[in-house]
Parts: structure tokens; sequence; C-alpha cells
């Protein structure tokens, strides 16, 4: 690491900008395909993100360390190489760990290779800067990522399960006995599309530098 | 051949790689600003997926499987390298991409430079892997159904990619909220597209 220490300013907001002005998914779309795809219960979009802060920070590390002997024109096999590697490792523990949960994910865990998140970090701040930065701009986005997982993952299986994280909420808050009844759209997948875009709406009219033009 | 169609059809509508799985939504969300570049992107992702699923295929029947290997010689029953699947079939994406890159350079400049940047990117594009995952789990039991499988979520993918180019090319004239332009009302339509096509699940094939 440079001389600055390890919570200087600049530190910091590698941390926290992906958090929000910079958040991977909702600003520089990276990383969406997971994101959908697995939010209909918050177990496994917490095990998602994990998985992804996991490989995310250790690719960067890896991939920064090597950034000078890697040529650029094969850097994008390299890349690959190096996380398909991490996810192999990955994909083994939870198979062994939390076997039902890795069920659930089926291709999900395999297609961290692809994420878009991890490639397009790599590409863009571990190529170019020295290992401690680059571990930290991963820890920033996974957690970006992570927290985005999370919002859509609660309101999705909130409102079509009614549950949270398996716990039956609503039945022990006894809304049933009023009549409601869950939303079983929310879990069909096109409503994970839409609750992706409301969450953008809300973001960028709290924060207006993020509008677009059209 | 009835068998076929049925797997054709399905890839496309049923089992919509946009809107059923999500998978491509990167470049999906990224290139669809006008119909020229989707149609471009759309074809060559239904080029790479009919070009690296039958490799795939052979690749993990005849090494990755568990007992694959027999061929060489009956000492291999037991050995199962399917833990090895997702590094080859990337290493064999990855290198029919850069094939592919070298083409379009080669006959067609407008295309890549029009493609720009997008175009590595299809090795990181998740349909593509998707498409080889989806391939070894639903364990398909010939080559040609496999290939169909393929090019069949490729015209999935490029009729979603078109269709949603399309409608963004008219949303512009159109009075979005501020904070829903762009992005945000992307979401919303292919959430809306994939109602739409949830229609097609009724289809008994």
């Amino acid at each position: 690491m440079s001389k600055d220490s390890l919570f200087s300013k600049k530190n910091r907001k590698l941390l926290s900008d992906p958090l929000d002005d910079n958040n991977p998914i909702t600003v520089q779309v990276l990383g969406i395909c997971s994101a959908l795809a697995i939010t209909v219960q918050l177990k496994p979009a917490v095990v998602m993100a994990l998985s992804v802060l996991v490989v995310l920070s250790v690719a960067n590390v890896v991939v920064s360390l090597m950034r000078k002997m890697i040529p650029s024109r094969i850097r994008i096999i390299v890349f690959l190489v190096v996380i398909a590697a991490l996810v192999i490792l990955v994909d083994q523990v939870l198979k062994a760990f939390v076997y039902d949960v890795s069920k659930e994910l089926s291709v999900f865990v395999g297609l961290i290779i692809t994420n878009c998140i991890i490639c397009g970090r790599l590409e863009a701040f571990a190529m170019a800067n020295p290992p401690g930065k680059a571990f930290l701009d991963g820890l920033g986005n996974s957690f970006g990522y992570g927290i985005i997982l999370i919002i859509v993952a609660f309101f999705r299986e909130l409102l079509g399960a009614g549950t949270l994280y398996g716990y039956p909420v609503l039945e022990k808050l006894g809304l049933y006995n009023l009549g409601y009844e869950n939303n079983g759209m929310m879990i069909l997948p096109p409503m994970a599309l839409v609750t992706v875009g409301v969450l953008i709406w809300w973001q960028r009219s709290r924060n207006e530098k993020l509008i677009e033009n059209n | 051949m009835e068998e076929l169609a049925n797997i054709f059809i399905k890839s496309i509508f049923i089992d919509n790689m946009v809107f059923a799985y999500f998978l491509g939504m990167c470049s999906y969300l990224a290139i669809s600003k006008t119909v020229r570049t989707s149609v471009g992107m759309g074809a060559a992702v239904i080029f790479v997926l009919g070009i690296t699923i039958p490799f795939n295929y052979l690749l993990e029947k005849w090494v990755l499987k568990e007992g694959a290997l027999v061929w060489i010689s009956d000492d291999f029953l037991n050995i199962d390298l399917s833990f090895l699947s997702f590094i080859m079939f990337i290493a064999v994406i990855a290198s029919m991409v850069q094939l592919v890159e070298m083409v379009i350079e080669k006959f067609s400049p407008t295309l890549y430079s029009s493609l720009g940047i997008f175009l590595p990117l299809i090795a990181v594009n998740c349909a593509i892997l998707g498409g080889s995952l989806f391939m070894q789990e639903r364990d398909y039991s010939t080559i040609i159904e496999a290939t169909v499988f393929g090019l069949g979520s490729g015209v999935g993918w490029f009729l979603a990619i078109v269709g949603i180019a399309a409608i963004r090319e008219k949303i512009r004239y159109s009075n979005v909220p501020p904070a829903l332009r762009g992005l945000g009302i992307t979401y919303i339509i292919t959430g809306l597209m994939g109602i739409a096509f949830m229609s097609f699940m009724g289809i008994k094939l």
C-alpha cells in the first residue's frame, strides 16, 4: 500500500462510493443478471452476496499483483482463469457446507465467473492500482452489490411469500386473518426488474446528479 | 424432428434467456440504445452460442462427465471431472470469442467499431456461459439437440434485445419522469416485456 494510511479519506471513498454514487448495479450497470435471478428469497441473496465478496476482493488483489505482467491482448482470458479458479473454490465450499442453498442457486454460482461486476472492476480498477487499494475497491463494490441484492430480496420475499429469511413474519403479525393475501406476482421474474427499476427511480430522484439525458 | 422443433421453440419463447433467467442483462442494457447495434450484437450472440454449445457438449460428454474418460482406458471409470467444467467452458468460450472478434474486425470494420468494447465482453456475457451450464444441467441426449438449444437461446436473446432497442428508440420522444430516464425505464419496460413473454408458458409442447 502507498504512503497514506488505511483509513485515509481517499481510501474511505473507495469503500463508500460504490454504496450510492457509484453503485455497481444501479449506476455502473454491472452484475445485473445474478442480482435479478436469485432475489426471490433473502437467504440465497445473502449467500450470493458473500460469494461475490470473496471472489471479487481476492480476484482484485491477485490481478492487481500481476498487473504489470499481463499482456493487454489476452487480459480477458487471464481474468477469466483467475476468476474461474476462485469460483470453483467457492462452489465446492458451498456444496460442502450449505448444500440446499447451493442447489437453489444452481447455475448462478457458476455464473459469478461471467458476472460483469468482477470483470468490470478488474478491467477498470485492479489493472491500474496497487493491491491494497484494489482490495478496498473490491470490498466496496461487493458491499454496493450486496446491498441492492438484499433490498430487492427483502421486498420480494416479504411481499411475495410473506416471510423473511424463511421466518413467516406476516403470519405471526396475523395479517392473514385480516384478509391479506400474498402477492404471487412478486415471485415471478419480471417483478425483479420492476423492483430494481423502482429502486433506481428512488435513488435518482434523491441524487439528481445521476439523472441521464434521455 | 418434432423433438428438435420443440427444443427450439421452447428455448426461444418459454425459457427465454433474458426474460426467464435474466442472462446477458448487462450487454442487453448497455447496447440496446439503437436497433442497428443491437442487431449486430444479437447476431454475434447467436453465432457464439451456436458454436460454443456443441463444443462444450463434446467436452462434457467425452472428458468431464463421470465415467466419460472410459474411452481411454477402463481404469478411468470412476473419474468425475465435472468440477472443472466452469474453467473448461469459459476457456472454450473466451477463445471462440477472440476468433469471432478477429473475423468481424477483418470483414466488417463498421460493425466492429460500432460494437466497440462490447465484443470482448461477449466472453463475459452470462448468456453464453449460462447456455453451456444449462446444456450440462438439462443433459441433452445428442449433439444436434444441444446445438438446436444453443441456436434457439441465441434467437431468443436476439429477439429480446432488438425488441427493447426498438422501444427505446421510440421512448426518446416521450416525456419520462427525469429520475426514471435511461436505465430505470428500461428496467421497467423489460419487466413488462417479461410479463408478456410469460403468456407463452401456457403452451404445451
